[in-house]
């Protein structure tokens, strides 16, 4: 069964979590990596490599870069 | 035909190390390019770099490769292979290892050049391991140096910030025992672009994401399996060494290999990276600083360029 939004935004809140020590409930789906949560280039890397371990989705490089908010990322994994 | 008689193993002797005396910090940087002290230090962990002014990568080898000779006690005279790792040569004929050899004094050695950039001295280390062990050599000084000063546009923050000069060097003989394990080396060409000088006119480009992912992915089975290929468990590491890329590379690998005993190398906040150089530098520093024990295991891990990456475990001299 497909994982819900919900789901999603609670894995990809543990992930940024353990990443960068962002508290989890700051991540929601508005939120603009750059901007918002002060994350760098490198550490999207990290995420998505993260991403692709807890969601066998794999974001490769010439996608990330296309991944802006949170949403987006949520969007990319659900397909 | 006859087949040569080696050594039963091969150890290093001594390292030497040498940086340039120009030192540029992140200060300097942040005044021609777009870019501060917080930047470099958050992304790649640098805090200053040496840079060559009038020095070739001829003249830091030279300088690295004696101070190595010096604290073997070995005369020039023996030794028979000069092998130099580099990936900055500003020509590229004649090679580095003759002349290196004939300004330190050695006689007539073999004398060859390895260009795989990062991990050029993790192969070159194998190659004289291997030399020794199979009787083509009894001595062989194995030198990494880079001058990266040229091949760098400085106002290219995505490269400017990271690389920078440097020579490091290690002296290695026979031994009855081993002390030099297997190596584990490898390639990924369908990255070749990831990091690259398009042609002889250009400056050195890199893909930082590609290559980070890579680093962060691909290379801690390589050093679990270099410790394996050794008979060494990760706990009983002294050092670890890897390539000096960038502190978040390091310690993404160190979290995943186990040797939670070791000192983990970081020569980079004072170095920045220096490539080939970068390994036997970090290591012969952290032996001058006596921040490891002579007699202890070291793993060391080169990755770069190419892409190209090897590993072994070593006893620290």
């Amino acid at each position: 069964m497909a994982m819900t939004e919900q789901e999603i935004l609670a894995g990809i809140g543990k992930i940024i979590n353990e990443i960068t020590g962002i508290p989890a409930a700051e991540v929601t789906p508005e939120k603009n990596f750059v901007d918002d949560l002060d994350i760098d280039s490198l550490s999207m890397v990290e995420i998505a490599v993260a991403a692709q371990d807890e969601f066998g989705v794999e974001i490769p490089d010439d996608q990330l870069k296309h991944l802006k908010t949170v949403k987006d990322v949520i969007n990319f994994i659900q397909g | 035909m006859k087949v040569s008689q080696g050594a039963p193993g091969a150890k290093i002797l001594a390292f030497g190390h040498y940086q340039p005396s120009k030192v540029v910090t992140n200060d300097d940087l942040s005044k021609t390019m777009e870019t501060s002290d917080e930047w470099i230090r958050s992304r790649v962990g640098i805090q200053e770099r040496r840079i060559a002014e009038a020095e070739s990568e001829i003249d830091l080898a030279v300088q690295a490769g004696g101070k190595a000779l010096a604290a073997s006690g070995l005369p020039a005279s023996d030794v028979d292979l000069v092998i130099v790792a580099t990936c900055t040569m500003e020509t590229q004929i004649p090679n580095a290892a003759g002349r290196v050899a004939t300004r330190l004094g050695i006689d007539a050695p073999g004398a060859l050049d390895v260009n795989t950039a990062c991990s050029g001295f993790c192969y070159a280390l194998a190659v004289a391991n291997d030399a020794i062990r199979a009787g083509s050599a009894t001595n062989v000084l194995v030198i990494g140096t880079e001058r990266f000063s040229p091949w760098i546009d400085w106002t290219d923050r995505s490269t400017a910030v990271i690389f920078a000069d440097g020579a490091g060097a290690a002296v290695v003989g026979p031994s009855d025992t081993p002390g030099i394990g297997p190596v584990v080396w490898g390639s990924a060409g369908d990255k070749a672009d990831a990091i690259m000088v398009k042609d002889r006119h250009s400056f050195l480009q890199q893909e930082g994401q590609t290559v980070f992912r890579w680093a962060t992915t691909a290379l801690h089975p390589v050093a679990r399996q270099a410790c394996e290929r050794a008979g060494v468990d990760p706990a009983e590491l002294a050092a670890f060494v890897p390539h000096q890329a960038n502190v978040r590379i390091i310690e993404a690998i160190a979290r995943r290999i186990g040797a939670d005993n070791a000192v983990v190398a970081k020569d980079i906040v004072l170095a920045g990276n220096t490539s080939a150089a970068s390994i036997p530098m970090a290591l012969s520093r952290m032996i001058e600083r006596g921040e490891v024990p002579s007699g202890g295991l070291a793993l060391l891990l080169g990755f770069g360029a190419g892409l190209t990456y090897a590993g072994q475990v070593v006893e620290i001299p």
